[in-house]
Parts: structure tokens; C-alpha cells; sequence
């Protein structure tokens, strides 16, 4: 009994924390994908109705709306949070005086949950009250700077938000894939002659591929996760012009009794997530294997 | 284990319930609410103080934002979880919804013995009652329909309160010329929405209104009448300033206060601001129906009282729903809140003009079936059409489609909700 | 100094300004008075410094009809953050440990499938989340948010811990079992001690992530004990004509304070952490 109780204790020691996933992360993605084929409405039913709630989920403008916006969103999201945090990363890496406290500047939105900066954003953006007001009793009286209010460009605002949320955080990965590299092959190529941003371009970037690959991942969750951003900065509008997936569920399950409509696209949206995330797992498992 | 932990609970109820010598119960709610902006709380603060005098203790559970959506958040997931809050701020056919789910208590015996029958308009006491037995306890009855105006601003642009549509335009572009904003109005869905069902009553009638927005009726939903509907609304879009994106009515509320904005469309909770920043009817502020109203659309607030155990509980429950009826405090947290009791026999003797006319109204439209539930506001639909009628009309509103669009996205989009 | 320097200096002080301008915005707001919020422009100095907003959100502001501010609030967050932050850190720890130092057949799936947890959307686990905490009976309780928050926790926690001890050699482990070190001995006597690093980008991971929830907080608790966060949004969303700006942002600044106080203070150990291992492939 001992004996057995010694050989099977990493699994033991592993099983609660296996439990808890397998019930309340697959258990409950199983129950979403069920009753995303029922007829719900304000409370959870348990019935059969086949595929009814995909068709009405696919013939609603509003979702189109939001998967568009999922991905303008999430391109310019990851787009500019990578070429920032890299672009921040390799100028702190430049053995900068202050690099401590710039660092922690452009941390610190990372700490600060939107609903908190949110506030101060809104505001900023805001045509009469903002920016826009600003610059006008600068004396630029045409200037404009109305994006938060105009239903083409309201989308663009919360990727300004959202990039300056998440930008540190990438610049803190990038800065740690950059301080892990072998610094003696970049001394050996700096005395081939090779300049700065050459080593950089050629050398010390493509070495970093795993650092990107996080990045993409943890970036592309967050965007798929954006609710926060949404809900304090927009709340969806003008009209519905800023609604993304997180946020349409949420107000079909909460706001209008919706659940099954709501369950069906919280299944896309897992899908979507799936398709994001497995490829990123079976690389990671398969370098693994290769070690 | 869970099985036997609610056997042994249920043979104690049991126990407890078959000894009559127990000790009473102390009463006890926790009362789930987005009643948190200043009129609003003071309002539910007169209700917690009747209740802690009557030896009550309340847990107050308030959830602000978005009119209601994050408290239906939380109320869904104690639901869900069996744990629910004893009092519930709930309206209109939402009420009968969560009913038909099973959630909610009986009120019947406190009804009896209350005579609610006897002092609640029928109107109101329909919309209390799933099948035939009280659930829910009403707190008041707001207009929606309503204009407010600021009469010095209108007195400098030489314009009167507007009785039609027509009129209204009149005035706004006089206002609009002189450099004042015309219409005071923030951009979120559901005030877009409160601004569309006093157009859909002004210019299309008391039956329009209630084929429409009550009857989903198609052929009114895709009438010409909609289309005129939406080219009025397309016309307000111009007459707001160029900030109103997001903002809360009670801002919009104060633009007409400060005189930077000359009329406000606003259900009377409007008016509670308007007192509490001392101004005074007639000289300070005035009220009348939106243009062209000949109806007056109701929102009832109310508490509906879910199903919960424990003799405590269910003493609290009782004693709350008795409490919301009762005479004292229809009056106290009306004069607050600014709407008009909804029950018969509260001396009005303390309420002003506004709260006058709605009272006088109301008994008038309901003799020529005008009295009607507001959609904007949760009274005449449910969640789901509400929603996708509201989706439609704020990408209407904040966008450059045209009325035949509109009319005909509006047609669909209520025949996918079904 | 060289132009490129220069550049290199004006490029990263225009980030600062853009990084720093909405902290200064809510730093000076909460600072002004309602009138000088009325007068002066949104980056204008105040004329006058007063506390009064920090003390008023602190101990009187509304939240809903009780005006006690934000006070007990902070410390239901802190009883809710505490104890989920420790022990997913623990769990993942133990996980991490267990899925390089002593692999079983089917580990990487295992890993995998933890991992996958860290993606799911909270917006669906809502509701049946709300069923399972009434079955386990702490449905709208401090513990109940508390399991909630371990559980979304375990993937990130296992995460860090695992890509950490990889970079471990397994020949200290081998080691230790030949001199007759079992299980926990090894992992409380070795791996711990090399775990600083990576127990700093942990706590500060999940401390950030669980003092800032809403939906769970919202959702899962009830009256008297909902944590900070909701108490801010219902003040924000609290208002009586006039909108009190300076109230709004120093509530705000004061449920990110802790928050904020972790990054500056333990930002270094971050970096340092990350660098140990976990953005390693």
C-alpha cells in the first residue's frame, strides 16, 4: 500500500488540479456545446433542437458585426502590440540609464484592470471633452479627432486603448527573449563588422521565433477574451458598431434571454479559439519531444 | 452526501414548522437593485428605513450600470446556483418570464390580506400576477412620454412647447440657428429606444403604437407610417450636439438645466433630478407629453420576490412586499423619485404639477385605451424582441441608413426574435 | 552623444507620453476640485491640491444606499485574492514540478489540456459555473470566488512552473533520489529554493489577474461581500446631474493602487523571471 502510495504520488499529487480542468473547463465547454442545441431562452432547458440556434445566430446582422470587428480588432491589436513592444524592447536594450523606470512606465497598464483606466480613456477621446477639445483652444479650431463617436471609426479607438494596455507586456517578453540570447555571438558578429541593425534584423530576431510565437498566443487570447475594453470604453456603440463576440454572448445570455443563440456562438467563438491554440500546443509538445 | 444534508434540512423546516411555540422568525431580505444614482437610492433608502423600523434586517445588494444588465447578470447566476436574493427590481413581462422559469414565491396570502385587488389599477396588477397569484410588488408608475424644456431658452428663441412633430421641428431649427443645442440626448441604446416609441406614439397613434410595438404586427412594422417614423428620427439626429455618444441622461438632464440645451425626451425620473437640483416647475423647467402624444406610456418599477428558504427569508419577504403597498411609502419614495404612486388612494397633496398631470392623464388615456406599456423600458415586450428592435433602431440612429432600410432591417430582425 | 542616441531618446520619451497621459489624467482629476474639473482643461494643474475625493471614496461615497465608500470592499478583495493567489501558486508549483521531474506516460496531453484552460472565455463558464458552486454549496460566498479564481488559475501557474524547471537539470533530481530524497523532500529542499524568479511572475501574474476580475465578482458574489471592483463600477455608475469626475478617478486610482504598487516595487523581479525560463520554448 505504501509502496504504491510512493509510486503513484506525482499523479496524485497532479489529480486534484486534473480534476478541476477536466470539470470545470471541458465538463463545461461540453455543457455550452449541448445546450447550444436547445431551445433556451432566460434559464438553461434541456431539450433537443437541433441546429435551430446556429441558423438564427447566422442570419443575425449584429453577430457579422462582431466577427468583423473580432478581426480588425484582433489584427491591429497584434499587429501594433508587437511591433511597439519590440520596437520599446530593443530601445531599452540599448543599456539606457533610466531603463528601470521606463520600464515600469510602460508596464504598469498591465496592472491596472480597464475598468479602472477606462475612465481616463473615455474622457480622452471624447470629442468635447478630450484631445479634440484640446487642440482646438490650442487654436487648431477645424482639428477633429472624433473616432470614439463615429460608428466607421469607434472600432480603431479601442485598439488605441488596447494597444497601450498590452504593448508593456509585450515589450517585457521581447526584453526577456532578447537578455536570455548568448551574448558572445553577438560580440562575435559586432567584431565581423556587422552594424546594429543588422545583428538585430539577421541575427538576434529570427533566434527569438519562440518568444514571437508566445507573444502571438497570449495576444491573440486577450483579443479573443476582449470584453473589459468594450464594455467600459464603448459599450458596444454607437448603435452596435463596436460589439465583439465576448460581448454579444454576454448580452444575449444576460441581457435578452437569449442562451441558446448565446451558447451557439460561445461554441464558434471555442472553435475559434481551438484553432488558434492547438496548432501553438503541438509544436510546443513536439520541440519537447525533440529535446 | 448532498442528499442527505437536504433531507436532514428539510425534516428541521418540517420541525420547525410544526412546532407553533417557535420563536418568530426575524425578518430578513437581501435586495438586489440599480438604484445607485442620488434620487434613486435616497428613494430605495426611505424603503430600507420602513423596513429596519418594522425589525427587519435588509442586505442591500446593489449592481449599477447599464440599466439593469449587470444586476441580471448576477440575479442569473444566483438563480442558477440556488441562491437567489429575496427581492429582485424587475419589470414588465420579465416578471411573468422568470414566473414561467419557476423562480419566483407566492404572494397571494399578503395580497389577501392587503386587499391589493382593491388598490391596484388592474393594468397594474396584471402585469404583478402570474397566473392569477401575486409575485411581484409595484413600486410606482413612470411616464415615459414625456417633454422637458427649458423655459428660458425657449422664451429667448420665441418658441413654445411644441404639440406635434411638426412644430417640434419648427422649433428645433429656430434653436438650432441661434447656436442652441436642440435636443439634449445621450447616446446609449436604450435612450435611443426611449426616444423612438414617443415618435412611433406621436405620429402614428395610440393603435399604431400598440399594433407595432405590443402586437408585433407585420404589416405595421413595414408601413409607411414606419418609414415617416424613422425619417423623424433621422431628423433628432441632427438636432443633438456632437458629443452625445455614451452619455448618461442625467447629463443629458443637466445640459437642459444649465440652458446649454433647450428640450429633453426623458421618462419622469427626469423630473427627480430636476427637484433635487432645486429648480421649479413652470418657472425653472417645464413638462408636457412628447409631441403628437395622445396615450401615456407607463413603466412600472417593482420588486418580484423569488423563491427562497428559511423562515427568516420568507418573514422578510412578506413583510417587504407589505411594506412597497402600503400607503406611506408610495408617497415618500414618489416624491423622490419623481414618478406618481401605483396605487389608488395616496394623497397628493405634496406633489407638484408634473406629478398632477400624470395622475390626471393616466385616469384620461386609460378611458380611451391609451394607457400603454412603454417597449423601451421592459413593459410591453420581452427581452429578446425588445433587443432586436432596439439593435435596429440605434444602428438607425447613429448610422446613414435610410428609413426604407430601417423599416424593412426592423420587420426582420422582430421575425427572427420570435 | 550621437544622433542616433538622441532619436533613441525622443522616440522613447513620446511613449512615455502616451503610456503616462491617461495616469495623469486621473492623478490631477482626482486631486482638483469639482469647480476647477468645470473651469480648467482635462491636462490643466489643479489650482488647488485636495485629498477630499481619496478620503470620500475611501470611507462615504454611495455604493448603492450604503455610504460607507470603498473601505470594507478592499478587504473582501483582499480575502478573495489572498488565498486563491496562494494556492494556485502552490498547485502550480506541485504541477510543474511533477510534469518535468517526474513524467508519466500521457504527461504532455495532461499539460496540454491544462494549458488549454487558460483560453477558455469567462463569459461561458457563467452559468454553468453558477450551477456548480450552488452544488458544492458556496454560491455567493468568499470561498466560492476563491475556488473560482484557483481554477482559471491552475493553467497560467502551470504554465510558468513547468517552462521554469525545464531549464532545471533533472540531474540535480536523479541526485537527490540516489541519496534517498523522496518526493516532497526534493521539491521542498531543490526546487523551491530555484523558484524565486518564477514565484514572483506567478503571484504578480494571478494577483493582477484576480484583483482586477469583474464578471466573476459580479456574478459570484453576494450582498456585503462583493469585491472592489464591483463596488467602483457601481460609483462610477453613480450619479446625480453632475458627474463627480474627482471622486470617479481617485476611487479608481485606489483599487489599482495594489495592483500598481506590485509592478513598481516587484517590476524587476518580472522581467528577471521571465527571462529565468518562461518565454523559453
Amino acid at each position: 500500500m505504501l509502496r504504491w502510495l510512493q509510486n503513484n504520488l506525482p499523479r496524485i499529487v497532479l489529480a486534484p488540479s486534473l480534476v478541476a480542468v477536466a470539470v470545470f473547463v471541458y465538463g463545461f465547454i461540453i455543457w455550452t456545446a449541448y445546450v447550444s442545441m436547445t431551445s433556451s431562452k432566460l434559464l438553461p432547458r434541456y431539450d433537443f433542437a437541433g441546429l435551430l440556434q446556429y441558423e438564427k445566430l447566422w442570419s443575425m446582422p449584429r453577430w457579422y458585426v462582431a466577427l468583423e470587428n473580432l478581426f480588425v480588432f484582433s489584427g491591429l491589436f497584434i499587429f501594433f502590440c508587437m511591433a511597439l513592444g519590440l520596437l520599446l524592447a530593443i530601445m531599452l536594450d540599448q543599456r539606457i540609464r533610466l531603463e528601470g523606470a521606463l520600464r515600469t512606465i510602460y508596464l504598469y497598464p498591465m496592472a491596472l484592470s480597464f475598468v479602472v483606466t477606462g475612465t481616463a480613456w473615455k474622457w480622452i477621446l471624447n470629442p468635447g471633452l478630450g484631445v479634440e477639445k484640446m487642440v482646438r483652444d490650442l487654436g487648431f479650431e477645424s482639428f477633429e479627432f472624433n473616432w470614439l463617436v463615429d460608428p466607421d471609426m469607434a472600432i480603431y479607438t479601442i485598439v488605441i486603448a488596447g494597444v497601450w494596455q498590452s504593448s508593456g507586456f509585450v515589450m517585457a517578453m521581447f526584453l526577456a527573449g532578447l537578455r536570455s540570447i548568448d551574448s558572445e555571438i553577438i560580440k562575435a558578429a559586432h567584431m565581423d563588422g556587422a552594424s546594429l541593425p543588422r545583428i538585430y534584423l539577421g541575427i538576434i530576431i529570427p533566434s527569438m521565433s519562440p518568444v514571437f510565437f508566445s507573444t502571438f498566443v497570449v495576444l491573440g487570447h486577450l483579443a479573443i477574451k476582449s470584453f473589459d475594453l468594450i464594455v467600459v470604453l464603448t459599450g458596444g456603440g454607437p448603435g452596435y458598431a463596436t460589439d465583439m463576440p465576448a460581448t454579444f454572448m454576454y448580452a444575449m445570455a444576460f441581457q435578452r434571454g437569449r442562451i441558446g443563440i448565446s451558447a451557439a456562438s460561445a461554441t464558434i467563438m471555442l472553435m475559434t479559439v481551438m484553432a488558434v491554440v492547438v496548432p501553438y500546443l503541438y509544436s510546443e509538445l513536439r520541440k519537447k519531444d525533440n529535446d | 452526501m448532498r442528499k442527505i444534508r437536504q433531507t436532514l434540512l428539510a425534516s428541521l423546516a418540517i420541525a420547525v414548522v410544526a412546532l407553533p411555540s417557535a420563536v418568530k422568525a426575524e425578518p430578513k431580505v437581501e435586495v438586489l437593485h440599480w438604484w445607485t444614482s442620488g434620487g434613486e437610492s435616497k428613494a430605495v433608502k426611505s424603503l430600507m428605513d420602513e423596513f429596519k423600523s418594522n425589525g427587519g434586517t435588509w442586505v442591500d445588494m446593489p449592481v449599477a450600470g447599464g440599466g439593469g444588465d449587470a444586476a441580471m447578470t448576477a440575479l442569473k447566476a444566483r438563480v442558477l446556483s440556488g441562491n437567489p436574493p429575496t427581492a429582485v427590481q424587475l419589470k414588465g413581462p420579465s416578471i411573468q418570464e422568470w414566473a414561467e422559469e419557476g423562480a419566483l414565491g407566492d404572494l397571494n396570502d399578503v395580497g389577501t390580506a392587503e386587499k391589493w385587488d382593491a388598490v391596484l389599477p388592474v393594468q397594474i396588477a396584471n402585469v404583478m400576477k402570474y397566473k392569477g397569484r401575486y409575485v411581484a410588488t409595484p413600486v410606482n408608475v413612470h411616464r415615459v412620454d414625456w417633454l422637458w424644456a427649458n423655459p428660458k431658452v425657449l422664451a429667448k428663441a420665441g418658441v413654445s412647447m411644441p404639440a406635434t412633430w411638426d412644430e417640434f421641428n419648427a422649433a428645433a431649427d429656430k434653436l438650432k440657428a441661434m447656436g442652441i443645442t436642440p435636443l439634449a440626448h445621450g447616446g446609449q441604446s436604450w435612450q435611443d429606444a426611449t426616444v423612438f416609441e414617443t415618435v412611433v406614439l406621436g405620429l402614428g397613434g395610440n393603435d399604431f403604437y400598440k399594433k407595432a410595438l405590443m402586437d408585433l404586427d407585420m404589416k405595421a412594422l413595414n408601413s409607411p407610417t414606419m418609414v415617416k417614423v424613422f425619417d423623424q428620427m433621422r431628423r433628432l439626429r441632427g438636432y443633438v450636439d456632437a458629443n452625445f455618444s455614451g452619455r448618461d441622461w442625467n447629463l443629458a438632464t443637466a445640459m437642459v438645466m444649465k440652458g446649454e440645451a433647450a428640450f429633453q425626451i426623458m421618462g419622469d425620473w427626469a423630473k427627480s433630478d430636476f427637484l433635487a437640483a432645486g429648480k421649479k416647475p413652470g418657472s425653472d423647467f417645464l413638462c408636457a407629453p412628447t409631441p403628437g402624444s395622445k396615450g401615456y406610456l407607463f413603466s412600472i418599477d417593482s420588486f418580484a420576490m423569488f423563491n427562497v428558504k428559511g423562515a427568516d427569508n420568507l418573514a422578510g419577504q412578506k413583510l417587504l412586499a407589505k411594506l412597497i403597498v402600503g400607503e406611506e411609502f408610495q408617497k415618500t419614495f414618489n416624491l423622490i423619485k419623481g414618478s406618481v404612486p401605483a396605487r389608488l388612494g395616496v394623497p397628493m397633496g405634496e406633489f407638484e404639477y408634473c406629478a398632477h398631470k400624470s395622475t390626471y392623464d393616466m385616469e384620461a388615456t386609460s378611458q380611451v385605451g391609451g394607457l400603454l406599456p412603454s417597449y423601451a423600458h421592459g413593459m410591453a415586450l420581452r427581452g429578446a424582441q425588445v433587443g432586436a428592435i432596439t439593435d435596429v433602431v440605434t444602428k438607425h440612429f447613429n448610422s446613414d441608413m435610410s428609413s426604407a432600410d430601417a423599416t424593412k432591417a426592423l420587420a426582420e430582425a422582430v421575425e427572427l426574435s420570435m | 552623444m550621437t544622433v542616433g542616441r538622441w532619436l533613441l531618446f525622443i522616440v522613447l520619451g513620446i511613449f512615455v507620453a502616451y503610456f503616462l497621459t491617461p495616469l495623469y489624467v486621473m492623478v490631477i482629476t482626482s486631486l482638483k476640485s469639482l469647480d476647477d474639473i468645470r473651469m480648467g482643461g482635462m491636462m490643466s494643474l489643479p489650482t488647488e491640491i485636495t485629498f477630499d475625493p481619496w478620503i470620500k471614496a475611501w470611507n462615504s461615497a454611495c455604493v448603492g444606499i450604503q455610504c460607507e465608500g470603498l473601505n470594507g470592499y478592499f478587504w473582501n478583495s483582499v480575502k478573495i485574492a489572498v488565498p486563491a493567489v496562494l494556492i494556485s501558486t502552490i498547485l502550480g508549483a506541485l504541477n510543474g514540478y511533477v510534469l518535468t521531474k517526474w513524467r508519466f506516460r500521457g504527461a504532455d496531453i495532461v499539460f496540454a489540456l491544462m494549458l488549454f484552460g487558460c483560453f477558455i472565455p469567462f463569459q461561458v463558464v457563467l452559468m454553468p459555473m453558477a450551477r456548480m458552486l450552488g452544488f458544492l454549496g458556496v454560491a455567493g460566498t468568499i470561498p466560492g470566488l476563491v475556488l473560482v479564481h484557483v481554477v482559471y488559475g491552475i493553467g497560467f501557474a502551470t504554465l510558468f512552473f513547468r517552462n521554469y524547471y525545464v531549464t532545471i537539470p533533472d540531474e540535480l533530481v536523479k541526485a537527490a533520489t540516489i541519496d534517498g530524497a523522496g518526493f516532497f523532500t526534493i521539491f521542498w529542499r531543490i526546487m523551491l529554493p530555484l523558484s524565486v524568479p518564477i514565484i514572483v511572475v506567478t503571484v504578480i501574474w494571478q494577483f493582477t489577474q484576480i484583483w482586477n476580475d469583474f464578471l466573476f465578482g459580479v456574478s459570484f458574489s453576494a450582498g456585503g461581500g462583493q469585491p472592489i471592483t464591483v463596488a467602483l463600477n457601481n460609483i462610477v455608475n453613480s450619479s446625480t446631474g453632475v458627474k463627480e469626475y474627482n471622486l470617479d478617478m481617485a476611487a479608481a486610482m485606489i483599487v489599482g493602487l495594489p495592483t500598481f504598487l506590485v509592478y513598481v516595487f516587484a517590476g524587476r523581479y518580472f522581467i528577471r523571471g521571465l527571462t529565468a525560463g518562461s518565454v523559453k520554448g
